[in-house]
């Protein structure tokens, strides 16, 4: 019998629903992108590597790599408190605290940035006190970390969240009868099994604040080669009409992105794995 | 971010007595959970409309009348409602093919589906402005039939589309694998025909997800911006959505009335998350009564 | 109405679910699929009722009194199947769920409201749930499940009855109860029944006629007394109930089971080669006394007395393996053993396989 490319089912509608779904990936998604591609095949070598690699854009990409890391990273440490909390502390007014974790996720990306800019600027409710210390909050590259925090806020939360609530409770049980202290069981018991989601996490945290836009033009000041961000880059050379030096940016950002998002697949199997 | 419930068997929950943290270090976590997320969220939340109201009511309601304000929120609502509408049939007949079948290529697809989640808003628009932008590969042949793609509405409408067709897919698909095929099959040996199927059985099962993905759909729609940035050209009152508006506001120093639009935009977003706290209510309800112990 | 199918055969890619399988089931009986995981029972069903497509191979046919089925798909045929999960649609009422059958007919054959909720009503008598039908399923116990959705079926007048694993889902005591009942159902209604199941005690008090599967083959099709009593193969013989099996040798006029020889004239004329025999626990007899006939020396293990029957564990000397015995309490009570005791076990009856496992018993 030969392999068949798919199993019959009673259920009709199947080629219809396919080939839909195929055709519309094929006009929305895979056109557009692979003229991205093509576009950037018809620079010569050189041409795409001094687009992609002179000062000013390995300036923005120092700042725009090293600020999402460290977002995800403060993310992925406050994520981990916070949904912890949510999970296994109770104190009045947690469903709307917890609701309101997704906020970043809900709002659009330039009223964030505004908001953000308005309470971290100079004269602003945060910026003001941190001015008095030294603090350049708004306008710095402390700016653009603190906006790609924001962004990258629901996505640690919202993968632990489902991790801790599966967690077995007999097997924390079981390790204090054993004889482990609380710390010891955190450390030994919780926190491996956490793992997974928690990389997910901030993986995930990571590859937002990558992208980010909206928010973070507002509150970074733009200033080429100190507080430019690679997105914003794209944006003035596509307003150059620049397009070639554009696409060579965008590939760049485009390979990184899809590097990540193939790590968050793996992780994702290494994760069922270990649970089948 | 959909809403999840907890599925396996065990135990589920902190455990109580001895291993629970103690009140001091209890009180210290949510402390610092709160004013963590008090810092990065209800501040600036407040800020929006602090800013908003600081020249007063009368001001307030003046911006958001203002004709180029009036023009971005139509063209605000027209992408919605052309993009929300046309994610809603992608996003059905999607999971439909991909939940309710077994076939080789499924996982490629769910991949694709969530590419926009991966990629930056910004490249986003890029991508169309490569295709239908003057220099674009159908740039000259639009440019001879009088057709405006980029920095018109179209182009605005086809980015939004972009940007929000995974998330009625992303809702359905978890939620269509996971309640399987078996009463689809039932009304099939029952003598009912494919459509009958599909409006009496798969569709009731689903209508919460559904409901959420819309609203999700319907939220990323009328607050994209850095893709639409770069397909619109920022005409004023012609190309300009809310969040442009807001942009072209806020460059002008005009903070109040920036603020003032932007505010509509965060009642709209606490909407979604009302809506998705229901949702979720009512899942976690029918959840827990299908799994009533057998007797 | 009857049921044929002839030389069905169901792939899955590299995986053989059916393998040349044909069945005859006549009007109005009550047939049971009984077989392990992975015999092909479920997928026969469904291919009777059509969620499943056979292979075109060639003669295979799947043929309802005479007609074939082959152009006929799943909403074509008019069988209810009931589901092991019941597959009740959990956002309708019972009396919608029930009712769904004719309310999805096309216009011409559709019966009118009064009409559909008169049948409904009936439906909800016959199986004793009158006062439920405004309740949804997920506020219904699995035992008044599993009637909603046998009354869903039977609501379009089938003309077959498809039952997958019916009873699995449910605890011991209801079981039995919906046992009974489905069987005094169909003695009512007399329709042609088939279902699927893993439980022979279940198959062998539900059904008029069983068919035994493994491995995507069909072992054997009797009555239940033919299959418990006169196993054709030894995949049959060791699937139902308890059974001890013996390796020894068998032919010219006696059966030889380790240092001892019991007389079988059936086995004459024929030389002495190795063979399998199998003996069941209530044909096993017991001695306390030594002499030529009387069996093999054991010693009793355990004695398991609470219960209709006494039941012991012997160790065979010899061999070490252990055998089961099933007595009377009367007869136990005469042999007066206990654990330790030395006994010969004697069988009384015995069921012979010699060559392969899948020939018919000598």
């Amino acid at each position: 019998m030969s392999a068949r490319l798919k199993h019959h089912s009673a259920l009709p509608g199947f080629g219809l629903t396919l080939g839909y779904t195929v055709l519309y990936l094929c006009l929305i998604v895979l056109i557009p992108l692979s003229a991205l591609f093509v576009k950037t095949a018809s620079l010569s070598w050189a041409q795409f590597w001094q687009a992609a690699t002179n000062p000013r854009v390995m300036a923005s990409y120092r700042l725009t790599f090293g600020a999402s890391l460290v977002a995800a990273l403060v993310n992925g440490a406050f994520g981990f408190l916070v949904a912890w909390t949510l999970v296994r502390h109770q104190f009045p007014g947690k469903r709307i605290v917890d609701a309101m974790v997704d906020l970043p996720f809900a709002l659009p990306t330039a009223v964030s940035g505004i908001a953000l800019t308005a309470v971290y600027a100079p004269n602003g409710w945060l910026g003001r006190p941190l001015e008095a210390l030294g603090i350049k909050s708004a306008f710095s590259p402390l700016g653009v970390t603190l906006a790609m925090t924001f962004v990258g806020l629901p996505f640690v939360v919202r993968t632990l969240q489902p991790a801790l609530e599966d967690l077995d409770a007999e097997v924390e049980e079981a390790a204090a009868s054993l004889g482990a202290n609380r710390f010891q069981v955190f450390w030994r018991v919780v926190l491996p099994a956490l793992l997974p989601a928690f990389l997910t996490g901030v993986a995930l945290a990571f590859a937002r604040a990558l992208g980010e836009y909206g928010s973070v033009i507002f509150i970074s000041g733009n200033m080429p080669m100190k507080t430019e961000i690679t997105s914003l880059i794209i944006v003035a050379k596509l307003e150059q009409y620049d397009y070639a030096g554009a696409t060579a940016i965008a590939v760049v950002m485009l390979v990184a992105s899809f590097v990540i998002l193939l790590a968050i697949n793996l992780l994702q199997c290494w994760a069922s794995r270990r649970h089948a | 971010m959909s809403a999840h419930v907890a599925t396996q068997p065990g135990r589920k929950g902190h455990p109580r007595g001895a291993l629970r943290e103690s009140a001091w270090v209890r009180g210290t976590f949510i402390a610092l959970s709160l004013t963590f997320l008090g810092l990065f969220l209800f501040v600036p939340l407040v800020a929006v409309f602090t800013e908003a109201l600081r020249k007063g009511l009368g001001t307030y309601w003046s911006s958001v009348r203002e004709p180029d304000a009036l023009a971005a929120i139509k063209l605000t609502l027209i992408a919605a409602g052309v993009a929300v509408p046309v994610n809603l049939v992608f996003g059905v007949v999607a999971s439909w093919a991909i939940a309710k079948f077994e076939f080789v290529g499924k996982s490629v697809l769910t991949t694709l589906i969530d590419l926009p989640f991966a990629v930056s808003p910004v490249i986003s628009g890029l991508i169309y402005v490569l295709l239908f932008g003057l220099h674009g590969w159908f740039g000259s042949w639009l440019a001879a039939h009088n057709v405006q793609i980029i920095f018109a509405v179209p182009g605005i409408v086809l980015a939004t589309v972009f940007v929000t067709f995974p998330f009625v897919a992303r809702e359905l698909i978890p939620l269509m694998q996971e309640q399987g095929t078996e009463e689809e099959e039932a009304a099939l040996v029952l003598g009912a025909s494919g459509w009958q199927t599909f409006w009496r059985v798969t569709i009731p099962n689903v209508k919460w997800a559904l409901l959420y993905g819309v609203i999700l759909c319907n939220a990323r729609a009328m607050g994209e911006f850095g893709a639409v940035s770069v397909v619109s050209g920022q005409i004023r009152g012609k190309t300009n959505t809310i969040p442009l508006h807001v942009e072209i506001l806020y460059n002008e120093y005009n903070f109040a009335a920036a603020f003032a639009v932007a505010s509509l935009l965060v009642v709209l977003a606490l909407v979604a998350l009302a809506a998705k706290s229901l949702v979720e209510w009512h899942t976690r309800r029918e959840r827990a009564l299908a799994a009533r112990p057998e007797d | 109405m009857s049921i044929e199918l002839h030389h069905i055969t169901k792939t899955f890619g590299d995986y053989v679910a059916l393998n040349d399988v044909s069945l005859s089931v006549p009007d109005g009986e009550v047939v049971a699929l009984l077989g392990p995981s992975g015999s092909g029972k479920t997928t026969l069903l469904r291919i009777i009722a059509g969620l499943e497509v056979p292979d075109p191979t060639p003669g295979s046919a799947i043929i309802f009194h005479g007609e074939d089925m082959a152009s006929q798909g799943v909403g074509e045929r008019r069988v209810g199947f009931v589901f092991q999960h019941y597959a009740l649609f959990r956002h309708m009422t019972v009396f919608e769920n029930i009712a769904f059958g004719l309310r999805v007919r096309p216009k011409r054959f559709r019966p009118s409201r009064a009409e559909i909720a008169d049948r409904v009503n009936q439906l909800l008598r016959l199986i004793q749930l009158e006062s439920l039908g405004n309740r949804y399923p997920s506020q219904l116990s699995g035992g008044q499940r599993q009637r909603v959705a046998l009354a869903r079926a039977l609501a379009v007048e089938p003309r077959v009855l498809l039952l997958d694993e019916p009873f699995g889902a449910l605890d011991a005591k209801v079981r039995q109860e919906l046992r009974r009942w489905l069987r005094r159902l169909h003695d009512e209604i007399h329709i042609t029944s088939v279902f699927v199941t893993h439980d022979q005690e279940e198959a062998l008090e539900v059904a008029d006629r069983v068919v035994v599967m493994n491995q995507a083959r069909i072992e054997q099709v009797d009555t239940p007394e033919g299959i418990f009593h006169h196993p054709r193969t030894e995949f049959v013989m060791n699937f139902l109930g308890q059974v001890n099996l013996f390796h020894g040798r068998v032919g010219d006029g006696k059966v030889i089971l380790g240092p001892s020889e019991f007389e079988a004239p059936e086995h004459e004329g024929t030389p002495l080669r190795p063979a399998r025999v199998f003996v069941r626990p209530h044909e096993v007899e017991l001695e306390t006394e030594a002499h030529k006939e009387a069996g093999l020396p054991a010693t009793v293990a355990r004695v398991h007395a609470a219960g209709p029957v006494v039941r012991l564990d012997l160790v065979v000397e010899e061999s070490g393996d252990t055998v089961q015995a099933e007595l009377a309490p009367e007869r136990f009570a005469e042999l007066n053993i206990a654990k330790g005791s030395k006994v010969y076990v004697r069988p009384k009856a015995m069921t012979v396989f010699t060559g392969a496992p899948t020939e018919e018993p000598q």
